[in-house]
């Protein structure tokens, strides 16, 4: 009947409507959700969570800037006349939380460890010089003997422009995620540039100069590369091309950039490859005759028609091919190395946005700086790609106008 | 001079052109008319080999242009397309500027010497009517152009590698009456130097601008003659109807 046919349509509609938006809102709460965690970053303390940095209340310092903890920790800094200009002199103590049990035996620490407290408080009294890092529920009493150093949070500053990722150093971990964005970038830009040349040959190969044969069995063979789970491909990688290039470079280890870019550029050949082949397809078949009834070769055609009219889809091939770089995970993380160190040649190992992400979730207490550092990196990775993604969208839109006219 | 004898075409099993023979003067405007889907296009892109582009195709008989079968082995196709210009239904310069257009034909020849590209481009404009309406606007884009005005550059592009053939599919069935009439002008005044073939399914048109015509039915020749015969006098009961208008 009419009617419920009606009905039917309607609730039909109302499925698709419904799922749509439900889909549009399932993506929007995770972005939401992404920057809500990324920014909780900047609300934490430079230090680590629960802990607080204590000097001798004579020492006149009060506050310490985050680097400068790490390099006393490391031990590159060892007296107060570099840090505090002139206020303080004499060597630095550094006395850690758990130095405490090899200074006191059990008894004198008391039952239950209640005299712990104190005892803290004897050395930092004891010790004009020392700079402890203390639990801050063990936090010695007495605010004339014992000065908290006022730690600042995390700033956006250090975070974006820092060019250490030592997410994991006690007392105050390094989150500057340079690194890893220049990483990024290094890896796939290179890649782009190993993969465009022969992802653009193949296009026009596929679409100027293959029969229809060839076509037949290249065209799904090319696909299926696209298919491939990208754990494959590091497999790859790692057991071919990181050797081989070891081998080939004479390099102390071969997992590098330079083995990501490969394994990438191999991964982004098929998008390449099927958008600019479209791109080439889409060129319209009067210009070709056009240029061919002047008396042009194939290759002439190809080169001052075909590819000059093509241009826009094959540059938003390369942009979305990037974008396909950037994001990836898994195949980067198995050959690159993983060093969080500034990209200085393709030689050393690198380490992506990706790549950390699925590294150190798994180890980042839920909820820590650590952890809301790496959602931060989620969502750098987010607005890069959404960057590389728009544009593309703009290079081929513009490539649209550029039809033949009448 | 454009001969052929006895050719057939086939796309791959259809036999779009039958056994046909045909003798077109130099400097003469040939028209080739006849119903939709009758061969003409095919017929008037066998002389530059524009079929040659569509797979599995396959031409028997002779096609000779001054004398020479252009589907010899020996025939470079690029060179014949030099000889044999082609201007087609719909213009369709390339996304370049009106200049760089007309100049196209003389790069892929080879060409360097700006002087000589130049004069060519400027001859060529001129030839084709175009020169004044665009002289102070060669660097621009030829999309900029009217439909009529990028027919007449096509034309200008053609004529710019000195071919001695011209071939024209319907090249005015696209614009409006001003510019037909100026392409009609303009083929009248090309006839002194090229041999031109023209189809069009513009019954006046033919009887305008061609000296001989050739009418076309399912892939025949039906009748071939003097323009002024065809339209007044066809020997064809078939012809006779079509020039009249009585069907196509
Ligand atoms: N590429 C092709 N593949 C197969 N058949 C074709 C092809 N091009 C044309 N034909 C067929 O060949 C016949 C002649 O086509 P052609 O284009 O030469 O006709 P035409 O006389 O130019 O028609 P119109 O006046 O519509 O342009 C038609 O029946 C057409 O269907
Ligand atoms: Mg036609």
């Amino acid at each position: 009947m009419k009617w419920s046919r009606r009905v039917i349509k309607y609730m039909i509609e109302g499925l698709f409507t419904l799922s749509g938006g439900v889909t549009s809102l399932v993506i929007l709460l995770i972005v939401v959700f992404l920057f809500k965690e990324g920014m909780g970053l900047f609300t934490n303390p430079a230090v680590e969570k629960g802990y607080a940095l204590c000097v001798n209340a004579a020492n006149p310092t009060g506050s310490l800037d985050a680097r400068v903890v790490k390099q006393i920790f490391d031990g590159e800094i060892t007296t107060w006349e570099e840090v505090s200009e002139g206020k303080m002199t004499g060597p630095i103590a550094l006395f850690r939380f758990n130095e405490i049990f090899s200074r006191y035996t059990e008894e004198e620490l008391g039952e239950d460890y209640a005299l712990l407290s104190p005892r803290l408080q004897e050395v930092v009294a004891g010790t004009p010089g020392i700079i402890a890092f203390l639990p801050e529920e063990y936090l010695p009493p007495g605010q004339e003997v014992v000065k908290r150093l006022r730690a600042g949070n995390i700033t956006p500053g250090s975070f974006f422009t820092g060019g250490e990722w030592q997410p994991t150093v006690a007392p105050a971990p390094r989150f500057g995620v340079l690194p890893l964005i220049l990483g990024t970038i290094w890896v796939s830009l290179f890649a782009i540039v190993l993969a465009l040349v022969p992802g653009l040959g193949v296009a026009i190969y596929l679409s100027e100069l293959a029969g229809a044969r060839a076509r037949g069995w290249l065209k799904p063979t090319i696909e299926l590369l696209a298919g491939i789970p990208s754990v494959v491909y590091g497999f790859f990688g790692l057991v071919v091309l990181v050797p081989f290039i070891q081998k080939l470079f004479s390099l102390p280890v071969g997992e590098s950039a330079l083995a990501g870019s490969v394994v990438l550029a191999i991964m982004a050949l098929p998008t390449i490859i099927t958008i600019a082949e479209d791109a080439i397809r889409g060129v319209p078949r009067a210009l070709r005759e056009a240029s061919l009834a002047l008396g042009a070769t194939h290759w002439q055609t190809i080169y001052r028609v075909i590819i000059p009219h093509a241009s826009s889809g094959i540059t938003a091939a390369a942009v979305l091919g990037i974008g396909r770089a950037v994001g990836e995970t898994m195949a980067v993380l198995m050959v690159t190395g993983n060093a969080a160190v500034m990209p200085r040649s393709l030689f050393e190992p690198v380490r992506t946005i990706p790549a950390t992400i699925a590294a150190e979730l798994g180890e980042a207490p839920a909820g820590g700086a650590h952890y809301q550092a790496l959602f931060l990196l989620g969502c750098i990775l987010f607005v890069i790609t959404m960057v590389i993604n728009l544009s593309a969208e703009f290079i081929a839109s513009r490539g649209q106008g550029k039809g033949v006219g009448a | 001079m454009i001969e052929t004898k006895h050719v057939d075409f086939y796309y791959s099993s259809f036999h779009a052109l039958k056994n046909i023979s045909m003798m077109m003067e130099e400097r003469t405007v040939t028209a080739l008319i006849g119903p939709s889907g009758c061969g003409k296009s095919t017929f008037l892109r066998l002389f530059n080999r524009m079929n040659d582009l569509i797979d599995d195709t396959r031409v028997s008989g002779e096609c000779l242009i001054d004398g020479e079968d252009i589907y010899s082995k020996s025939v470079a196709v690029d060179e014949l397309r030099k000889r044999v210009g082609m201007v087609f239904q719909k213009p369709n310069p390339f996304p370049k500027s009106i200049f760089e257009n007309v100049a196209y034909g003389l790069r892929v020849n080879g060409t360097r010497d700006r002087s000589f590209i130049a004069r060519r481009v400027e001859d060529s404009l001129r030839a084709a009517a175009l020169w004044e309406e665009v002289k102070d606007k060669l660097r621009e884009s030829a999309f900029a152009l009217s439909g009529g005005q990028q027919q007449r550059l096509c034309i200008a592009r053609a004529l710019a590698v000195s071919p001695s053939v011209l071939l024209m599919d319907e090249p005015a069935s696209a614009l409006d009456p001003i510019s037909t009439s100026k392409i009609e002008e303009l083929i009248a005044s090309l006839k002194q130097d090229y041999t031109i073939v023209i189809v069009t399914h513009n019954m006046q048109q033919a009887a305008r601008v061609s000296d001989k015509t050739g009418f076309f039915m399912m892939g025949e020749l039906v009748e071939f003659g003097d323009t002024k015969k065809i339209f007044s006098d066809p020997v064809n009961e078939q012809t006779r109807n079509y020039v009249n208008g009585r069907f196509g």
